[in-house]
């Protein structure tokens, strides 16, 4: 049944939230700290599991799937309901501050991409040698 | 005259219909944008321009016809706020982990929280030097405005925790939504020239980036198969601001000043 998948990630959804907002709390603000984040590991190790086991049927997975597939509306919708307005009446400071301290930090990634990548390299240039 | 009551009621129907099922409407209403924007896409651009990019683009000028809830302040469009709203975005962003690998995201991990925290300081610390060079000298207006460059949420939070004037804070969210929605229009145009084109970098640009909303538009416009990565770190982002910069940021700001 799809209403399976729908109420696995359900459960994954709200453990998720329940979870940053705890954390807010617990260093006193009251704020959601990565609730999106934690969910969305829940659902990748829960479905993992379900796997291993084999009960993750196929329909099952079409249930959440289909939340997938359904985000990019979401997103336009989302877009629509931004308040543009403001972004653009906002005045001189919101534009520089916005768009410079993005393009920054956007000019970073390739910077920071290499963090993981020069690790990974030596970890396996290591394993090649253990292998010899 | 009787024609023109018969007609009124039957726009009173429509009206009622419409009322009561906005999310509904919304669902019609965002299938036809979609609709238009892949045969704009398909038969002006030749697939050069991706759909989702010109749908989204659609989305951000339809907001310009509302005020603060962008199209959704217009009624019939009321619907729209539910859809894009904050449940809705993340429920579905969430469903986006079942096609992401976990060993993926554990190799990019340590790049990623680093990308967090160099995210967060190098956004923040450049928007004090902004706001400062543009004629803000107060600890208080300084702090909020660069919590804004943060994120429209780390923002207000910020201001109203160490109590920011209400015109400060407006100004601090309306500078969080300028870069999600810059994020949102660039992301696809930069992808190539920052080398956005695999899960690890975009991990590190979830982090850097951090507007949840931006990242997750821009990432789907620029390669829908990277955006549960960059959803990922993202989320962190906005508490980790609303963590450091009423506090330590907000008392080097101070120290600064002095």
């Amino acid at each position: 049944m799809k209403i399976y998948g729908v109420a696995l990630l359900a459960a994954c959804f709200l453990a998720g939230k329940l979870l940053g907002n705890v954390l807010g709390n617990l260093i006193n603000i009251e704020s959601d700290i990565g609730g999106v984040g934690f969910a969305m590991l829940l659902l990748m190790v829960s479905s993992m599991y379900l796997r291993k086991k084999g009960w993750m049927v196929e329909e099952t997975k079409q249930g959440i799937l289909f939340w997938s597939s359904i985000y990019i509306p979401i997103v336009v919708a989302m877009a629509a309901t931004l308040n543009v307005n403001a972004a653009m009446s906002g005045g001189v400071v919101t534009l520089f501050a916005g768009i410079g301290v993005t393009l920054v930090c956007m000019l970073l990634v390739p910077l920071l991409s290499k963090i993981g990548r020069r690790s990974e390299t030596v970890l396996s240039e290591k394993t090649k040698n253990g292998n010899r | 005259m009787k024609q023109y009551y018969l007609k009124k009621q039957r726009m009173e129907i429509v009206k009622n219909i419409i009322d009561k099922n906005g999310l509904i409407l919304a669902f019609l209403f965002v299938g036809v944008i979609m609709l238009f924007s892949f045969w704009v896409s398909k038969y002006l651009t030749r697939n050069k321009i991706p759909s989702v990019a010109i749908a989204i683009i659609i989305g951000l000028s339809l907001a310009l016809f509302g005020d603060n809830n962008g199209i959704a302040d217009i009624p019939i469009f009321a619907g729209m706020a539910v859809l894009g709203g904050s449940m809705f975005r993340d429920f579905a962003v969430v469903s986006t982990a079942m096609s992401a690998d976990l060993s993926k995201i554990k190799g990019a991990g340590l790049a990623g929280i680093i990308s967090l925290f160099i995210g967060v300081t190098v956004s923040f610390f450049l928007g004090v030097l902004i706001a400062f060079s543009l004629g803000y000298t107060d600890a208080e207006s300084l702090t909020t405005i660069a919590a804004g460059a943060c994120t429209y949420i780390v923002g207000p939070v910020t201001g109203s925790a160490i109590g920011a004037s209400s015109e400060v804070i407006a100004i601090s969210v309306a500078t969080g939504v300028v870069k999600t929605i810059f994020t949102t229009v660039i992301t696809p145009l930069i992808a190539k020239k920052i080398k956005l084109d695999n899960p690890h970098s975009a991990v590190v640009f979830g982090g850097l980036i951090g507007t949840t909303s931006g990242v997750v538009a821009g990432l789907a416009a620029t390669d829908e198969k990277l955006v549960p990565y960059g959803a990922l770190t993202s989320t962190f982002y906005t508490g980790l601001g609303c963590l450091l910069c009423p506090s330590i940021f907000y008392l080097s700001v101070k120290f600064l000043l002095l």
